[in-house]
Formats: structure tokens, sequence, C-alpha cells
């Protein structure tokens, strides 16, 4: 049973002028897929960045906790899985190499048996000995759940999950989406009908635009 | 902390191995600085304390050439955002800090062992000196350097502003080691020079403390 919860309070950000979103108020703790769901420049990228404590909301403030204990900034990567489009890997290595660099940089040990578990399920495991620069743009793509999925994360975020995917990469995608959230808390930002039709809940941005 | 830092220095250590973002600018910067300054010297004899201190300005301006990929090469490839999802700032501060001390170690050895090669004036009398110097100014220059270059890794004229924001902030140490290198080349002793030496020292402590108040700030957003 996962005991993990997000709360955002009164969350309201703005570059320079221009109001991103103002007055977002939710709390997600049971597991499941929670979707965010707006046109384009309605903050869904900033919003799963403010979850994810890669941004400071310009007012209010995000809340996770674990078992009832909130989690510091400082150790919160250490909760979260995150992929997305704008999230890049070390192209000079190789999908093994970086799944294994990231491991060391986290702290934990690299399992290998995940790995190739979640290689396979993601149709890479034939090319992990290649350098990530060769990879296409749906291949990479690939390789950022895997990335967010290694270090068996509590809350896992995914920003525009399918984008560059094709339909057997947005499949195998779905599916451990679907697995997953039936233990941890998933959140979904995204404009696709297909992504959105798999979230318990959602998130309309278009709702938080005014002061 | 130090395990995960030293697992983020063995990450860029292969990088760089493999990208040679910084050993080639650095290389490149070193041979052509020395040749410039034998080309513009001639047959001249130059006088102690001018060795010293272009010694000393080889060194910034290599610092300044290569130092701050440490940071702009993980934001030029858009890797910081990976980098945020997996480790605490003070991890990625310590991991960039250790490459860039081993780097900037690596680069004045090789500056130091040209210039006893090739000048005639470059003559070390206090060796110990010169030593002590060399390690708490390297160790200074590597601090600054890192934290400027976190800095100035998300500014758009990055090139202009490394060197513009470091030139004062490394002033006080470039000074107090050009100092002492006269001292070393001198013969002078370490009692004479302690003044010298405690504002090295005080300069390491200092830039060290505030870069690790500062870094998360600069990290974030």
């Amino acid at each position: 049973m996962n005991n993990y919860s997000v709360e955002a309070i009164g969350l309201n950000k703005t570059f320079g002028r221009r109001l991103i979103f103002n007055g977002i108020n939710f709390r997600m703790d049971k597991n499941g897929i929670f979707g965010i769901s707006g046109p384009n420049g309605s903050g869904k990228s900033t919003l799963v960045k403010i979850i994810a404590g890669l941004l400071s909301p310009s007012k209010g403030k995000i809340i996770h906790k674990n078992s009832n204990d909130e989690i510091i900034p400082e150790k919160l990567h250490n909760h979260i899985g995150f992929a997305s489009p704008y999230l890049v890997l070390y192209e000079e290595f190789t999908a093994w190499e970086n799944l294994d660099i990231f491991s060391e940089i986290r702290g934990i040990n690299f399992n290998k048996d995940k790995a190739k578990d979640l290689l396979n399920r993601f149709l890479l495991y034939k090319r992990r000995n290649d350098l990530v620069k060769t990879y296409s743009s749906g291949m990479k793509q690939r390789m950022k759940f895997i990335f967010a999925l290694m270090h068996n994360p509590e809350l896992l975020i995914f920003d525009e999950p399918t984008s560059n995917l094709d339909e057997e990469g947005k499949k195998s995608v779905y599916n451990i989406i679907t697995d997953v959230s039936k233990q941890i808390i998933v959140i979904i930002a995204s404009n696709e009908k297909t992504d959105l039709d798999l979230c318990n809940e959602i998130l309309d941005l278009k709702q938080f635009k005014d002061f | 902390m130090l395990t995960k830092a030293i697992a983020l220095f063995k990450k860029d250590f292969h990088s760089e191995l493999r990208t040679r973002y910084a050993i080639n600018s650095l290389a490149m910067f070193i041979i052509v600085a020395i040749s410039v300054i034998m080309f513009a010297i001639g047959q001249e004899r130059i006088s102690e304390g001018l060795t010293g201190g272009l010694f000393w300005v080889v060194i910034f301006f290599t610092a300044m050439s290569g130092l701050s990929r440490a940071f702009v090469s993980e934001e030029e490839r858009g890797t910081s955002l990976t980098l945020q999802l997996v480790a605490a700032p003070s991890t990625v501060f310590t991991g960039k800090l250790i490459f860039n001390i081993i780097l900037v170690f690596c680069m004045n050895t090789i500056i130091a062992l040209l210039y006893a090669a090739l000048f005639e004036s470059f003559v070390i009398n206090n060796f110990g000196l010169f030593l002590l110097s060399f390690v708490f100014g390297n160790i200074g220059l590597a601090i600054s350097s890192t934290i400027i270059a976190a800095i100035i890794a998300k500014a758009g004229a990055k090139g202009t502003l490394y060197p513009v924001l470091s030139f004062p902030i490394l002033l006080p140490l470039i000074l107090s080691s050009v100092q002492l290198t006269l001292f070393a080349i001198d013969g002078t002793s370490i009692e004479t020079a302690k003044f010298e030496l405690a504002i090295v020292v005080s300069y390491d402590v200092i830039m060290l403390t505030v870069s690790y108040l500062l870094f998360d700030f600069i990290w974030k957003d």
C-alpha cells in the first residue's frame, strides 16, 4: 500500500506579468491516474514541474507526504519518477550506462534485473549497448520511461507521455501506466484523448486563468 | 552525499573523455597563450616578478576558457533538468567541484612544468611555499569558477559573462597568489608570507561556504 500524498494549496504561477494559472488546489492521496489537461500554453508542463519540485510557484505551495511525514525539497527527487519530451538523457552514453550512472548518482544499487525487464518491456533491450544519440526520438522517449521507473518512485509524473511514440510504443506505455497506477500515484499532463481516457480524475487548467 | 558526488564526478569524467568538451579547449589555450608570451618576449630575459605575474595570467585565462563547461555543457545539452531529478543540489555542486578541482590541478601542473622548462627566470627557490600557494590557489580558483559557471550557465551570453563576472571575484585570490609566487621565486620564508597565505586560505573557506549557501537558489528555477 502506497502512503504517498501530494497536496497543492493556492498555487499561482506568473512569468513576468503573464499569469499562467491561479488558485489551484488539489489533493492526491489514492493510487490511480490523475490527469492534467488544458490547451497549449495553459501551464500543464509548468504545473508538473512545480509538482516535481523543478520550479517554484509564485504563490502557494506543494506538500509531498510519505506516511504522513512531509518530504523536504532536497530529498524529493528520491520519491519522484518523471518523464517528458523535454527531458534529455546523456547521449554520449549507452542506455545501459545511463541507467547505471543514474542509479549510482541516486546512491542506490543498480538493479540489473529490473533494468533488463524494463528495457524488454519498452522494446529497447537489443539496443541497450548503443549510444543514446543513435536512438530515434520515439526510442529516446521510451528510454525516459525506464529512467522514471528504475528507482521505484512513489509518484510518477508523465508530461505528454505518448509524444513521439508509435502505436506499439503507446501500447507498452499504457500497459505500464495502468499496472503501476494500482500501486502508486501517476500524474499525466496531456491533451491526447487516449492519454486522458486512462485517468480516474482530470484537472482542467482552463478553470484557473483568472485572478 | 560524498559517494553520490563521486558518482557524478565519474559521470563527468567519462563524459569528458568521450566528448572532450573542456580538455581540448584547455590544452589549446595553454599552448597558444604560452606561445604568444614567448613570441612577445623574443630573446629578452624577463624579470622574476614579471614571470610570476604572467604565470597567473595564463592560469586565469585558461580557467576562463574551460572551467565553465561543468555547468554550461549540462545546460547546452538540456541535461540540467535530468540532473535535478536524480540528485540534491549539494550533491551536484560537490560532484562538479571535484571535477573542476582535478581539472584545475592537472591544467596548472602542466602550465607550471611548461613555465619551468621554457622560462629561465621561473626558478622556484622556496618550493614549500610555492606548493602551498599552488594548492590553495588552485582550490580557490576551482571553487569560484564552479559557482560562477553555475550562475552564468542559464544566461544568454555565457562566453562573455564568465570572465567578466569572474574577474572581480577572483581578483583577491589572483593578487595574493601572484605575490606568493613572487615570494617563492625570491626564496622568502613561509613565516614571512603567512599574511598572503592566510588571505588565500580565508578566500577558499569563504567562497566554499558562500557557494554551498547560494547553490540551491542558483540551481533551481
